[in-house]
């Protein structure tokens, strides 16, 4: 029985406690003397109904993650497992293969030792889903009966059925919170075994990457996880290359739009420069690697620079810069518009030009909420993966030549997690100590420009 | 200024005057450069669009040559009740179906050119005539793919005998590129010539179905809870704070999060829709949630009181007047949500969906690839045709662009 038949189940069951819950409420209506109940019919209709679906989807859930265990026990135990390989990669392979051709999914075994577990496979199959699917209805049926006696005309329903569903809110808002932990805690935990096998101070202050995924992982060389080079690869491209594209461009975008244009003109406009906004990351990447890259390494070429990189900095820099502008410019146009109108006018009636007020009345005014901004905008480009994935190189680089070979975290988070590496090495282990490193600078930097934000909108309201 | 002559103020000297040009000059200027900025935008977004449709027409073309077989003298033996079985391919291939398109190939061609035709060629031969039996008595020419290496020097790029052989055909007009319909029904492979993007379209729509069905109910009534029914404390505090941050975090913590997580818990839903969705689905939430507060806000406080004053508990004021009233904010809010993990690449790469997947994805449970995925894996192989075909993948991507540009204003 899949999880997806025994939901449905669950629905169909629903549905009829459902339609029976208010068929006994119209009963009571009619046979009470004043023909009134506490709730409405469909009040006792739903609270049987989430009597009844609420447990079993509960019960689906967790049954569904128990199950193959279960499954996996009973095969184990059985006589046809004894000689099975006792640990390791080859018993894994035997049980998944003949896990697959019991579930139907394979037509046939490589392994002979495999075919002899087919059959117990299926036999604890089945028994489990028939196992599962009694469970389910047993379940479903002890719900509803239970909620279904306690139906009276003077039954609270409605509160009943309130208070479940305030539950249900607040649960949906806790998630939330659950993902922060469980972002949280897998990247300290999964860190914290990088640190044991590598101590943080060479990490974090090394100069020299270069994990060698095939390396013994019981004895790291710790000199090659230094990833200084990795931080100042993220904060040239993201933070120095693309924000002196973005700001500049950002700004003046937002200025142009805010202050010049004609509305005909901005209805237009600002569109165009949301759409930058949302081209998919990969599209960019693709334009940098095989557009922005070869062009600006030919560039370089002509001007008489020779060692320029085809997987240059600058060019990843440039289009991380150009995907910024629309973030850059919205943040600005936002802080220049809270800034109050009196200011301004009382800024063009001293005589100031139009560019004078927003040179010395408008910017310093909005500061505060434009330098939040860039702060989200760096925060955003120094997670970005796809661009310096594609566009950028693999190789740990420290260097300011913006025409040279430069490597980023995320880069690396990518092709650590991405290659041959075990689980347990590491190198693979090495993308959660830089994963939570970027967690907690962009976190830091989101949460002081989401305060100055806040409190600036504060200032002007 | 012109009638400067009858009266002259004592401010406006010929230093005034000098100041004030030079001050209307930056003005100029300032003004010019912030048209600069956004034009230097709008190019680079045109540019942008035009390089990749113009590369895009080209993927979906292919590399053909037509190739005429007469069916009456290949002695295929069939009729539509032996060809309407499953095994009907196995049964021509078993009668010499590939050699008799091989041979017809030879004929026109030259042995030379034939030698190129992809070898899976007679497969389309083969589902010709399972769709139409009755082609066995008679004569008919087929458009046939032609293999990687010559598709390559039809480009006019790898080994100089190919580039010849090529344009010998060309000239010849034996071998042409012709519009590809299939480019849109198939799925990965190794040669340039037969990929399709179905497969990775189907794994996207796969994945968007997961990811609707968790974050758009659970960002609703976390939206619905924290702005209607949350009392101000340290928790509520805690809920907001978090769902801001997370808005903000960078896509790829999200991957390694589901990595840690998702795939610990279900290691054998590996590159399957479903972990995916559910890491997209997290990505999305918070999206929706502060989307769905802003439009639940906008609601004007008299509907709630107007409600509440009829008898109306509080939960029926919020789930038969303010929600649908937000509803279609929230909506907006969603789209934007979902066109962003639409297009989302590296939390996708961490949990696997970067593998080869040469069928499309049957269910949710199934090993799938991703559009945005399909693009990255392609723009990574050195074969230029890949190209073209990934630029054609990306206008399909666009579609959703016009989307979000028609839903926000």
């Amino acid at each position: 029985m899949s999880p997806t038949i025994l939901l449905l189940l669950a629905l169909g069951l629903g549905l009829a406690g459902w339609l029976a819950a208010r068929a006994r409420a119209w009963a009571f209506r009619r046979a009470a003397p004043g023909g009134r109940l506490h709730s409405l019919p469909s009040y006792h209709a739903w609270y049987v109904a989430l009597w009844i679906v609420i447990p079993v989807v509960l019960f689906v859930v967790a049954w569904s993650g128990i199950k193959p265990g279960l499954v996996d026990q009973t095969v184990l135990a059985s006589p046809a497992a004894a000689d099975l390989p006792e640990f390791g990669f080859e018993r894994q392979t035997i049980l998944s293969e003949a896990r697959a051709v019991a579930a139907g999914k394979a037509a046939g075994v490589f392994n002979p030792e495999a075919s002899k577990l087919v059959e117990p496979y299926r036999a604890a199959q089945s028994l489990f889903g028939t196992i599962g699917l009694v469970i389910t209805l047993v379940i479903g049926f002890a719900g509803g009966a239970l909620a279904y006696l306690r139906l009276k005309p003077d039954f609270a329903a409605r509160n009943r059925v309130e208070r479940i569903v305030m539950g249900v809110l607040l649960t949906a808002s806790l998630v939330a919170i659950l993902t922060t932990i469980g972002i949280f805690a897998s990247l300290v935990f999964e860190t914290a075994r990088f640190f044991g096998m590598v101590s943080p101070l060479d990490f974090l202050f090394g100069t020299h990457w270069g994990p060698d995924p095939m390396a013994n992982a019981a004895s790291p060389d710790a000199s090659t996880y230094g990833a200084i080079p990795l931080f100042w690869g993220t904060i040239f491209i993201g933070a120095i290359i693309a924000m002196v594209v973005a700001i500049p461009l950002g700004l003046m975008s937002a200025i142009y739009l805010t202050q010049y244009a004609h509305p005909e003109w901005r209805k237009w406009l600002k569109p165009a420069l949301e759409i930058l906004a949302g081209v998919p990351t990969v599209v960019y990447g693709y334009f940098a690697a095989l557009t922005v890259a070869p062009a600006i390494r030919d560039a370089a070429l002509a001007v008489g620079i020779s060692n320029a990189s085809s997987e240059s900095a600058l060019a990843a820099g440039i289009v991380m810069g150009v995907m910024i502008i629309p973030f850059v410019s919205s943040m600005a146009d936002d802080s220049i518009a809270a800034v109050p109108q009196a200011m301004r006018d009382g800024s063009l009636a001293l005589g100031a030009t139009t560019s004078e007020t927003i040179k010395r009345v408008l910017i310093p005014a909005a500061l505060p909420g434009i330098v939040a901004g860039i702060m989200l905008a760096v925060s955003r480009a120094i997670g970005e993966t796809m661009i310096v994935v594609m566009a950028a190189s693999t190789a740990a680089n420290l260097s300011a030549n913006p025409l040279e070979a430069m490597t980023t975290v995320t880069v690396q988070i990518v092709a650590m997690l991405t290659g041959e590496g075990s689980f347990d090495h590491p190198a693979t282990l090495s993308a959660f100590a830089l994963g939570f490193v970027l967690f907690m600078v962009t976190l830091t930097l989101n949460f002081i420009a989401l305060r100055v934000v806040k409190r600036f909108r504060e200032a002007y309201e | 200024m012109n009638d400067a002559g009858a009266l002259v103020l004592p401010t406006r000297t010929d230093a005034f005057e000098a100041r004030l040009r030079q001050r209307y000059r930056a003005e100029k200027r300032f003004k010019a450069l912030g048209l600069g900025a956004i034009l230097f935008s709008v190019i680079v977004l045109a540019f942008l669009l035009v390089t990749m449709t113009i590369n895009g027409i080209g993927g979906f073309q292919r590399v053909e040559s037509e190739v005429t077989i007469d069916f009456t003298q290949a002695g295929l033996a069939g009729d539509s009740s032996t060809l309407s079985q499953s095994n009907a391919v196995q049964t021509l291939e078993a009668q010499g179906l590939p050699a008799v398109v091989a041979m017809a190939a030879t004929e026109q061609l030259g042995a030379e050119a034939a030698a190129q035709i992809d070898g899976d060629a007679w497969r389309e031969v083969a589902a010709a005539i399972i769709a139409d039996p009755a082609l066995l008595k008679e004569t008919r020419s087929f458009s046939l793919a032609v293999g990687p290496k010559l598709a390559s020097g039809y480009a006019g790029e790898g080994s100089p005998e190919m580039q010849a052989l090529a344009r010998e055909l060309a000239e010849d007009g034996k071998i042409a590129k012709n519009f590809d319909a299939g480019f849109l029904e198939r799925a990965d492979a190794t040669n340039p010539q037969k990929v399709g993007i179905w497969g990775a379209l189907k794994g996207s729509i796969y994945t968007m179905i997961v990811t609707l069905a968790l974050a758009f109910p659970i960002g609703v009534l976390a939206a619905l809870y924290l702005e209607e029914y949350a009392p101000r404390n340290r928790w509520t505090d805690l809920i907001e704070v978090s769902i801001n941050n997370l808005a903000a975090v960078p896509s790829i913590i999200f991957g390694l999060l589901g990595l840690a997580v998702f795939l610990w818990m279900f290691p054998s839903y590996r590159s399957a829709p479903l972990i995916g969705g559910m890491t997209l689905a997290l990505m999305t939430m918070p999206v929706i949630v502060i989307s769905g507060r802003n439009a639940i806000k906008a609601v004007p406080p008299s509907i709630r009181d107007g409600a509440l004053a009829v008898g109306a508990s509080p939960v029926q004021v919020v789930f038969h007047h303010v929600l649908p009233l937000a509803l279609p904010g929230i909506l907006t809010g969603t789209i934007i949500g979902m066109a962003r993990a639409l297009g989302e690449t590296a939390p996708l790469l961490m949990i696997g969906m970067r593998a080869f997947v040469a069928a499309p994805p049957e269910g949710f449970t199934s090993p799938a690839t991703v559009l945005p995925v399909q693009i990255f894996l392609w723009s990574d192989e050195i074969d230029r045709n890949f190209v073209e075909r990934t630029s054609a993948a990306i206008n399909g991507l666009a579609i959703y662009l016009r989307n979000k540009f028609e839903k926000k204003w």
